[in-house]
């Protein structure tokens, strides 16, 4: 059994990284051309890990199952990264980012390593500036900011509704730079299907090539692990078609310990579901929040009305709408923190007030923004600003400025203008701040494995703030683990190339062989896609936006049957030595199966609720979520033991050294 | 609504390909394209066919991966979209809908509608960068002052998602509207200045070697790309080109 030891460096909370970073070992330059290392994912965390390790001059394979490196799902992160740069002068600092991350997440996320992540949030932006990422500026010429949800601060830099994308093609830029060079060995196509350890160490990866089905064996000196998150183990989630389990479970199998798997992100404003066709749920960003107003009407008539067609929206008087969020979190309003957003949206909706068909529906509304930015700019160009039709006109096109290609994405779905009326909203699956575990070092529990961004579990407690996934995909890569492996590979320097022959590696490939065959020659009848909805839909009435213990149970029952029936049942055409995207589906979708069931336990386990894991046991009397901190401040860690029904826990007191614990209100 | 579709099968590479039809019944208007292929596939499977194989990921527009050549015209018939975020609502009851891969000699076809674009990643490796490390040991990013309307202009180059529509639209099969996304956006800011003479040499000797064709200014690039790229961004890079072969 593997230790669970955190390793946290000692001194004060502002010290530790820069006192671990004097102390880690290092590998010398002559040396590091002698060491492989191996990336799985190409996403923010893997593109810049893949590039600064390659710069440092380790030999790196990286593998995507994409078509291309810049295809990972970093790409479709829409509003921003936080950085505490403090350049709006409104009071932020290195501090606050970190408190603020530490409450956000309600308390159960580890100190050392959020405050290392808002140390390094700094560099982040400079370094991307200097790549050549396309920032929002001012008319000034200066970088500008906005506001997330859960702070009193803009610290968001973005780039329109498109941050993620220019981020990931920055760090695909300098992977590209790499791979011109010779140091990034880049696999597209190529999903990894295990893991190879020998004698403790992780020495390699069993990869299958999609286009060809061959399946080959890679070996490294380590292996570092950033293959997102396992939101589509709901079917429906804002993640993309291909975003999987399968690597980090893999690992899990193979002895790294699964940390936190029920704490997931429901996101308050995604489009909402039109039908049972749906494959995947568009999320609008958060950044629409600081512009938009979230309501519904007070009264049923009027849901009933508007669900019939015989009344608009935009018809409904000012008196009439229950501007909830604003009702309930004065102080915050609609920037209060996703989970606190997205259960408001639920309760309103479980109340009758849903405004579309399926009564899974709330407004986001922006008539008031455009009427504030219409008079500002009148005023600026000393227009009329009693004129309704020149505000409109020039308060639309301060919104158009600012999200743009959200409203024409809305547009092209829902097939109705946001800029007449407002927006139909439902909260969807959208991040997992649960993971790999790791210790401050980004180390699995298996050495030599490390796991980073959203496939780890340590920064983001209960509930991820906006703005921080893509903080802290890339304070991994770039700053975190190109320090922190050396201080492991350091003992490597001798141990010359890995074997792909050792037995070890024979066994891994036979046993993938043997899973492919398995599908292939079952010849079920149901498609894979009917197990994953049906899992889909277990995960999200019971395990969704609120639990309960009989729900729990229910739904560990219901998956136990249902995987079993997807081995007998499952139908898995064509061959093995094709591009056959069924098959590759089947054996991410038998891995959802497993972890779903682990989920459940785990959510099953802490009856207490935080951040995004509500148990309807555990709440006040206002319907807020009640913690437990007495029995409850630990991180959870399962380590596998075959069957995810025989999961062993392991749990990690969480110490808060620095930051006092509260009761988290936005009140 | 019912459909007729006509979809071009090749099982892999080295095989000649072939249009097979299939009928669809009861299409959702609030469907995404993508949605009605899935239901498509679902249906060849239950008659024992083997299913359409197309590329497709985030369905939200913005990876990229996606691709398909609809009634010919790269994504579909709708602007400034991708297929995934194409709608069948675009269609009508009783409509026939031919379905092709991406064409292009760079292009080859893997299978079916799936293609391989890793040329474009080869282009991108030759120059599509800033050479400077990833330290993070640089300067301020406000030290770098950059004039906002220059700064628009790079993002709206830097949008590019690079799924070659724009190479499949073109009748010379070009890659000219990527790459000098690519090359504009940098060109814009001072960040890239630097090595810009490089960049752009590098870059288009790429493209030629990949085997894509010359532009002849017809300007369909422009019409089809889901993410509006101007041909202005060509017109700068022609500039940039020439500059940087006086300059040698």
């Amino acid at each position: 059994m593997a230790k669970l030891e955190s390793k946290i460096p000692n001194g004060p909370v502002a010290e530790k990284w820069t006192k671990h970073k004097g102390k880690i070992n290092l590998v010398s330059p002559a040396n590091k051309r002698l060491i492989d290392v191996i990336v799985v994912g190409t996403g923010l965390a893997g593109a810049s890990a893949s590039a600064t390790l390659a710069e440092l001059g380790y030999n790196v394979k990286t593998f995507c199952f994409q078509d291309s490196p810049r295809r990972a799902h970093s790409i479709a992160a829409q509003g921003g990264i936080n950085a505490a740069k403090n350049y709006q002068g409104d009071g932020d600092s290195t501090y606050r980012l970190f408190y603020d991350t530490i409450k956000g997440g309600d308390y159960r996320s580890r100190e050392a390593n959020v405050h290392r992540l808002a140390e390094v949030s700094t560099n982040i932006i400079d370094q991307c500036v200097a790549q050549g990422v396309p920032f929002a500026r001012d008319y000034g010429g200066l970088l500008d900011n906005r506001s997330f949800g859960g702070v009193l601060v803009s610290r968001t830099f973005y780039a329109k509704g498109q941050t993620g994308q220019q981020l990931l093609l920055g760090a695909y830029s300098a992977m590209n730079r790499q791979i011109g060079r010779g140091k990034i060995q880049m696999f597209n196509r190529h999903e990894m299907m295990d893991i190879v350890v020998i004698d403790g160490k992780a020495r390699g990866i069993i990869t299958r090539n999609l286009v060809n089905g061959n399946i080959e064996r890679h070996g490294a000196h380590a292996v570092v692990i950033a293959s997102g998150g396992y939101g589509n183990v709901f079917f429906l989630s804002t993640n993309a078609m291909g975003s999987n389990v399968s690597a980090t479970w893999k690992i899990h199998k193979k002895g790294a310990y699964f940390a936190n798997p029920c704490f997931t992100q429901i996101h308050p404003t995604c489009i909402p579901v039109s039908g049972d066709h749906q494959s995947k749920l568009t999320l609008m960003s958060e950044s629409l929040r600081n512009d938009g107003r979230i309501w519904v009407p007070k009264k049923l008539e009027d849901v009933k009305a508007i669900r019939e067609g015989s009344l608009k929206p935009t018809e409904i008087k000012e008196e009439d709408r229950d501007y909830y969020l604003e009702r309930r979190y004065p102080a915050f309003g609609n920037l209060v923190p996703r989970d606190v957003a997205s259960r408001a949206a639920k309760e309103r909706c479980d109340a009758g007030f849903g405004v579309n068909k399926t009564g899974e529906a709330v407004y986001l509304d922006f008539a008031s923004a455009i009427t504030r930015y219409g008079k500002e700019q009148a005023h600026v160009k000393g227009l009329n600003e009693d004129d309704p039709i020149l505000v409109k006109k020039l308060g639309q096109q301060v919104v158009r400025a600012k999200y743009g290609n959200l409203f024409q994405m809305y547009e092209k779905i829902v097939d109705q203008n946001p800029y007449e009326t407002p927006m139909m909203i439902y909260p969807a699956v959208h991040y997992t701040m649960g993971g790999v575990w790791v210790d401050y070092n980004l180390m699995t529990t298996i050495p030599g494995c490390y796991a980073i961004g959203e496939a780890n579990f340590s920064d983001h407690g209960a509930n991820r703030l906006g703005a921080s996934a893509l903080m802290q995909g890339l304070a991994d890569g770039y700053f975190v683990l190109p320090y922190t492996i050396g201080d492991y590979l350091a003992d490597d320097i001798r141990t010359g190339p890995i074997d792909t022959n050792h037995p070890e590696f024979e066994k891994a490939e036979a046993a993938v062989n043997a899973q492919i065959e398995g599908f292939l020659s079952n010849h079920g009848k149901n498609s894979v896609d009917f197990y994953h909805r049906k899992l889909g839909k277990i995960m999200w009435d019971k395990c969704g936006m609120s639990r309960n213990e009989k729900g729990l149970r229910q739904a560990i029952k219901e998956i136990n049957e249902l995987r079993e029936d997807f081995y007998k049942n499952v139908n898995v055409p064509g061959k093995s030595n094709e591009f056959n995207e069924q098959l590759a589906k089947a054996g991410r979708v038998a891995d959802f199966l497993e972890l779903g069931e682990l989920f459940a336990r785990d959510a099953l386990e802490r009856t207490e609720s935080c951040g995004g894991h509500f148990r309807e046991e555990s709440q006040t009397p206002e319907g807020e979520a009640l913690r437990d901190d007495k029995n409850f401040t630990f991180v959870s860690a399962w380590e596998s033991k075959g069957n995810p029904s025989k999961a062993k826990l392991h749990k990690e007191d969480l110490k808060y050294e620095e930051i006092e614990v509260r009761t988290r209100s936005y009140k | 609504m019912n459909l007729t579709l006509k979809v071009w099968r090749q099982p892999n590479s080295e095989t000649k390909g072939k249009i097979e039809t299939y009928k669809i019944k009861d299409v959702s208007p609030d469907m995404s394209f993508l949605e009605m292929m899935d239901v498509l596939n679902e249906q060849l499977m239950s008659e024992k066919i083997d299913p359409i194989a197309f590329d497709h990921d985030c369905r939200e527009g913005i990876c990229g991966m996606c691709s398909m050549f609809i009634n010919g015209e790269a994504h579909g018939p709708d602007r400034l979209v991708t297929t995934c975020q194409l709608h069948m609502r675009k269609f009508k009851d009783g409509d026939t809908i031919t379905i092709e891969p991406f064409r292009a000699k760079a292009f080859p076809v893997i299978k079916d509608l799936a293609v391989d674009r890793s040329a474009f990643d080869r282009i991108q490796q030759a120059g599509g960068f800033v050479s400077i490390n990833t330290s993070g040991n640089t300067q301020d990013a406000n030290a770098i002052p950059i004039d906002k309307h220059d700064a628009d202009k790079a993002f709206d180059s830097a949008t590019c998602i690079g799924c070659g529509a724009c190479v499949a639209t073109c009748k010379n099969a070009s890659a000219m509207l990527f790459v000098s996304a690519k090359v504009s956006q940098y060109a814009l800011l001072p960040q890239g200045k630097v090595e810009a003479t490089d960049r752009v040499l590098n870059m288009v000797n790429q493209m030629d070697e990949e085997g894509f064709g010359n532009c002849t200014n017809t300007g369909a690039c422009e019409v089809e790309c889901p993410k509006g790229i101007s041909l202005e961004n060509i017109a700068r890079m022609n500039r940039e080109y020439l500059y940087a072969s006086l300059k040698g």
